[in-house]
């Protein structure tokens, strides 16, 4: 994610309370879709993905009365990318519950692109074990996927040209106003 | 998120900056936890191939190299001097431009001679890792010690380390010495003059000859083995002598904090640089040591050998 200025003085895509609307209907459509409420884990990858995963399980304990599990899954050494790029992704722990067997296990992210992050995810969650079910939630999906991948819960679906960048800006991983900015290169 | 890495090899510790130094140490926790999970093993180094060049004996480093190489998917392969053709006389120049022939992506290699890996690195495409050469550094070890104190005390400035031993010939207390006062740590050197002369003092360290005047002091008591194989006769008299002068005894050990770590880099001479008992003691990290050194080398391997050539 490069660290651009939002242009102009364009207003963003989506502000603090478009977020934490769309946030709040994804802790819904989690509630309805999954009975047994209690065996979910959302696993939120860094930095954002985190704190979409703890803010949709706030949701989701307001809503249902219930704490769904959190946790995080670092894809940086998992990507197929290494060695390629000049500069290498910082890796952070995962920390994720040590049996997942049981469990229905929630990959969060802000943005979903390519679908190549989701797939290293996927890759990261087999070394920890073998969920029940593994499901995918995020904050954007802005299209052109290079794998077979789909979300099954998304806050905004957003067509974008290839060269067009996504930016997302939380108060707690960027110290920012929440906001979704369209960048136009 | 772009790393603060931009280094191929890694040949000490005294050319790092200290935010090279953190940032290495934050990659080992990352790591570290690796070692947590049922499938022990990340793809990161799909496909490339470290050579463990090891010319002088090493079980513990080579080891932990392999296994670090191992849990970054890398394809390893180890030779040892004697398997080398460096008996039949051919350079190390040749022998490290034959290894980088077979597309050998990261090369550790041990060696006698201080600069070794250097003169290698300035001349190689691969990746160079210092495994330890001569008395100059042992980065590695340098840095899981870093690790270590950073992990059990929750910070490295403005601790006092002290550093007992045969600093002389000790390339594991140059890494140490450059790494900690880096990162803000206040380190003193003790062991007979003849192995801990003054002029270590110019690298920002104090120097003792008198273990009893640290021990109250110490926030960490980092032991060095008594190199049997490197000693000659005129350093020291004798090895009880060196234990009755300098050795951590059980009746020492008591003048300590609670909290001061006992560290050693291994393998341990018990009875002479340490009693058995302070080694296997609640204060000693000794084998967290141990357990550090892989991930602090496997996020060595990842930083140097995920850089694109």
């Amino acid at each position: 994610m490069k660290n651009h200025q939002p242009t102009s003085a364009a207003a963003p895509i989506m502000d603090a309370a478009a977020i934490q609307r769309a946030l709040k209907r994804i802790a819904h459509e989690i509630i309805e879709q999954n009975a047994d409420l209690k065996s979910v884990v959302l696993a939120g990858i860094p930095l954002r993905g985190v704190e979409i995963a703890r803010r949709i399980a706030e949701f989701v304990r307001e809503i249902a009365k219930i704490d769904v599990g959190t946790g995080v899954i670092d894809v940086a050494m998992h990507r197929d990318d290494v060695g390629t790029r000049a500069q290498l992704p910082v890796v952070r722990a995962s920390k994720l519950p040590v049996s997942l067997e049981t469990r229905t296990l929630i990959v969060v992210d802000d943005v979903l692109f390519t679908g190549r992050t989701v797939r290293a995810a996927l890759d990261a969650i087999s070394s920890f074990g073998r969920p029940a079910r593994v499901q995918l939630a995020a904050l954007i999906d802005r299209g052109h996927r290079e794998l077979p991948i789909r979300a099954d819960y998304v806050g905004k679906n957003l067509p974008t040209a290839a060269r067009e960048q996504i930016q997302v800006r939380l108060q707690e991983t960027d110290g920012e106003p929440d906001a979704v900015w369209l960048l136009k290169e | 998120m772009n790393t603060r890495w931009s280094r191929k090899d890694l040949l000490g510790l005294r050319e790092l900056s200290a935010d090279e130094i953190n940032f290495i140490l934050e990659t080992a926790d990352a790591f570290k936890e690796i070692g947590t999970r049922e499938i022990k093993k990340v793809p990161a180094l799909r496909g490339k191939t470290l050579i463990n060049f090891f010319i002088e004996p090493s079980t513990r480093t080579r080891t932990s190299f392999e296994l670090a190489a191992f849990r970054l998917s890398a394809d390893v392969i180890n030779i040892s001097a004697s398997a080398s053709s460096l008996t039949k006389g051919e350079t190390l120049k040749d022998t490290a431009r034959n290894l980088e022939a077979l597309h050998a992506d990261i090369l550790v290699l041990r060696h006698s001679s201080a600069g070794a890996p250097q003169f290698l690195a300035e001349r190689l495409k691969s990746s160079v890792i210092n495994a330890g050469d001569g008395a100059h550094e042992h980065p590695t070890q340098g840095l899981l010690d870093l690790y270590t104190i950073r992990e059990k005390r929750g910070k490295i400035a403005n601790l006092h380390v002290v550093i007992v031993g045969d600093i002389l010939f000790s390339r594991v207390a140059r890494s140490n010495i450059f790494g900690l006062t880096k990162l803000g740590a206040r380190v003193t050197l003790v062991g007979p003059s003849t192995l801990v002369p003054r002029e270590f003092e110019k690298l920002g360290v104090t120097v003792s000859h008198k273990i009893e005047d640290v021990l109250p002091s110490a926030d960490v008591m980092n032991l060095l083995r008594i190199q049997h194989e490197r000693q000659r006769k005129e350093y020291f008299p004798g090895i009880g002598e060196y234990t009755a002068l300098f050795g951590l005894t059980r009746e020492r050990a008591k003048l300590l904090k609670p909290e001061c770590l006992i560290m050693h880099p291994g393998p341990i001479n018990r009875g002479v640089e340490i009693d058995s008992e302070v080694a296997d003691g609640l204060q000693s990290v000794i084998l967290d040591q141990v357990t550090n050194g892989l991930a602090v080398r496997m996020a060595v391997l990842y930083l140097c050998g995920g850089i694109a050539s």
